[in-house]
């Protein structure tokens, strides 16, 4: 009963949050509501038993990377933005997009939740440790293969960062 | 109400453990301030506080009376929202932390509960405590920044940069500790160094974590603002750096951030390389008087304050410091009981490491001068992080060595 009480505070919280990032006119605010977000999605996880993977939600996302935006959003000293008046394609073509999209989702949402309901859950108790035995036996390659487009990407930004001689 | 705390006495619990421990660490933080001021006092031979009670002892009521008492003027054209939230982010984040840790190895009993000293078990408490120092710079960054002035967003600036870069390499010196024990849970840390102190993973075969304790506690240090590596409020140059425009209680909510922070991080150094709860001497029958060991400290304790109360200057001295000695001699012989006995030994150990490393803390404010900005960088990432990467492969090289062996 409270874990499904706490679900809708923190989903709800987490929608809260998503609309204010974008309705916020300072950069530092949306940064702020993008940190609630991801602060609550570890929460989701933290119910859903997965405490490693929310533990590591917080640590990178809302403790290294949103860290990061805050910094840079800092460092240029960027001011509230000037509100402008919708473009023409974003009201004709973007809206009825973005309802049909939503409709789409709700809908696949809504059937495999049907279906769901009368399957026996499968998932066993995902402890740190099992969550490393299927990384690092059945995906290691996908794993490792993630390591080295980071590492390139890294490659990359240094290369772009380093100044001309 | 009542109904559901009949189904859930593990609410009526905790709620009493937050308040014990709520308590008791506050205190520790308050009186944290007052050792730090003696001890600086001392190195820099100056007296430090003395006037208010006898050593200066009533000086943190009187700091907390001041800073509710003081104005608490707004800046103009600060970022209301932000300026408000920054205080409070630092230090329900910094309060949160100690949540986590675990007193002592033997259970106790609150009116019918059996139950471990320390209010949350957590199979990630390591993780937590992770996260809670990631999501701390949140505080310092969004109180320089909205300060709305620019000594602090300068403050600012420098302590979101210095913390992810410190974070990295604490977070990889503790790889050793976590490869050790196998498990982010911290009472199962603390119990696979069990026995003497060789069995601390600081000296702990196969591959003692000296480096990684260094590491971890120079990280931590930086991690907490402390000097050397305050950069973020560096008054010599920053005027008071990200609290700068930050007054009264709000100001008092940052320091006490600072202190819990500081408490913190010396639990979670004595816990991962130090033992933790476990005493240094072997639990073996010759050692069993080591097990009087907290009784004797309180007992001299309280003794040499009833001495020093007698030939006490001010009349308040005269009468508290003795009556603080009887109080001191009183525990001792409670703590003598054989019930009470070993139940406090895990908590002594574990805040006696603790204090320790407080003093250590003070000690090194007292010594070394403050980094440059940029030396403060080039030290962690050209010299701690590589040395934090070189710990971990030596380290999981001897430990796969041993499991081939």
């Amino acid at each position: 009963m409270i874990e499904t009480a706490l679900f809708f505070v923190f989903a709800g919280l987490a929608v809260l949050a998503a609309a204010s990032l974008i309705l916020q006119r300072h950069p530092i605010h949306s940064a702020l509501s993008l940190i609630v977000v991801m602060v609550s999605l570890a929460a989701l996880y933290l119910l859903l038993g997965a405490e490693f993977i929310a533990a590591v939600q917080i640590i990178v996302y809302a403790g290294a990377i949103m860290v990061l935006f805050v910094f840079v959003i800092m460092l240029l000293n960027a001011g509230a933005e000037e509100r402008t008046s919708f473009s023409r394609l974003a009201r004709y073509v973007g809206i009825p997009a973005g309802i049909l999209l939503t409709v789409q989702l709700a809908y696949t949402v809504a059937r495999a939740a049907s279906e769901q309901a009368h399957r026996a859950p499968a998932v066993e108790p995902s402890s740190t440790r099992n969550l490393s035995l299927m990384l690092f036996r059945e995906y290691v390659l996908p794993f490792e293969l993630t390591s080295v487009l980071i590492l390139v990407a890294i490659l990359g930004a240094v290369v772009l960062a380093r100044r001309e001689k | 109400m009542s109904e559901l705390i009949a189904q859930h006495p593990i609410l009526i619990t905790s709620i009493i453990k937050v308040v014990v421990l709520l308590a008791l660490f506050m205190t520790m933080v308050a009186y944290l301030s007052w050792f730090e001021r003696k001890v600086v006092a001392r190195i820099q031979s100056r007296w430090g506080p003395y006037r208010a009670g006898p050593h200066g002892l009533l000086q943190p009521l009187a700091d907390g009376v001041k800073f509710l008492m003081k104005e608490d003027p707004t800046p103009a054209g600060v970022d209301r929202f932000v300026y408000f939230l920054a205080p409070f982010l630092a230090l329900s984040l910094a309060l949160c932390g100690v949540a986590v840790i675990p007193f002592g190895p033997h259970d106790v009993t609150i009116f019918g509960q059996r139950t471990h000293l320390g209010v949350a078990d957590l199979s990630i408490g390591l993780l937590f405590l992770f996260a809670l120092t990631s999501l701390g710079v949140y505080g310092v960054a969004l109180g320089g920044w909205s300060s709305n002035s620019k000594y602090p967003l300068l403050g600012g600036l420098r302590s979101s940069a210095q913390m992810v870069s410190y974070e990295l390499a604490m977070t990889l010196s503790v790889v050793g500790v976590l490869l050790a024990a196998g498990t982010f849970n911290l009472q199962e840390i603390i119990s696979a160094q069990k026995g003497h102190i060789l069995n601390w993973f600081t000296f702990a075969l196969p591959f003692p974590q000296i480096i990684g304790f260094f590491i971890f506690f120079t990280a931590a240090i930086a991690e907490t603002n402390r000097l050397p590596f305050d950069l973020a409020e560096a008054e010599t140059e920053l005027v008071a750096g990200f609290h700068t425009e930050y007054s009264s209680f709000k100001f008092a909510m940052f320091f006490i951030a600072e202190y819990a922070n500081m408490v913190t991080a010396s639990l979670l150094a004595s816990l991962l390389f130090l033992g933790g709860w476990n005493s240094p001497f072997p639990q073996t029958a010759s050692f069993a008087w080591t097990h009087y060991l907290p009784s004797a400290l309180l007992a001299v304790g309280g003794l040499w304050l009833i001495f020093d109360g007698i030939r006490y200057e001010t009349v308040l001295g005269k009468i508290l410091l003795p009556v603080l000695g009887l109080v001191g001699l009183g525990a001792a012989a409670v703590v003598a009981l054989d019930g009470v006995r070993e139940v406090i030994q895990g908590p002594f150990w574990f805040v006696g490491k603790a204090v320790f490393f407080l003093f250590f803390y003070v000690w090194v404010r007292g010594t070394l001068p403050r980094f440059r900005y940029d030396q403060l960088m080039a030290f962690g990432w050209k010299l701690l992080f590589p040395l934090a990467l070189a710990n971990v492969i030596v380290t999981s090289f001897v430990m796969v060595l041993k499991e081939l062996r």
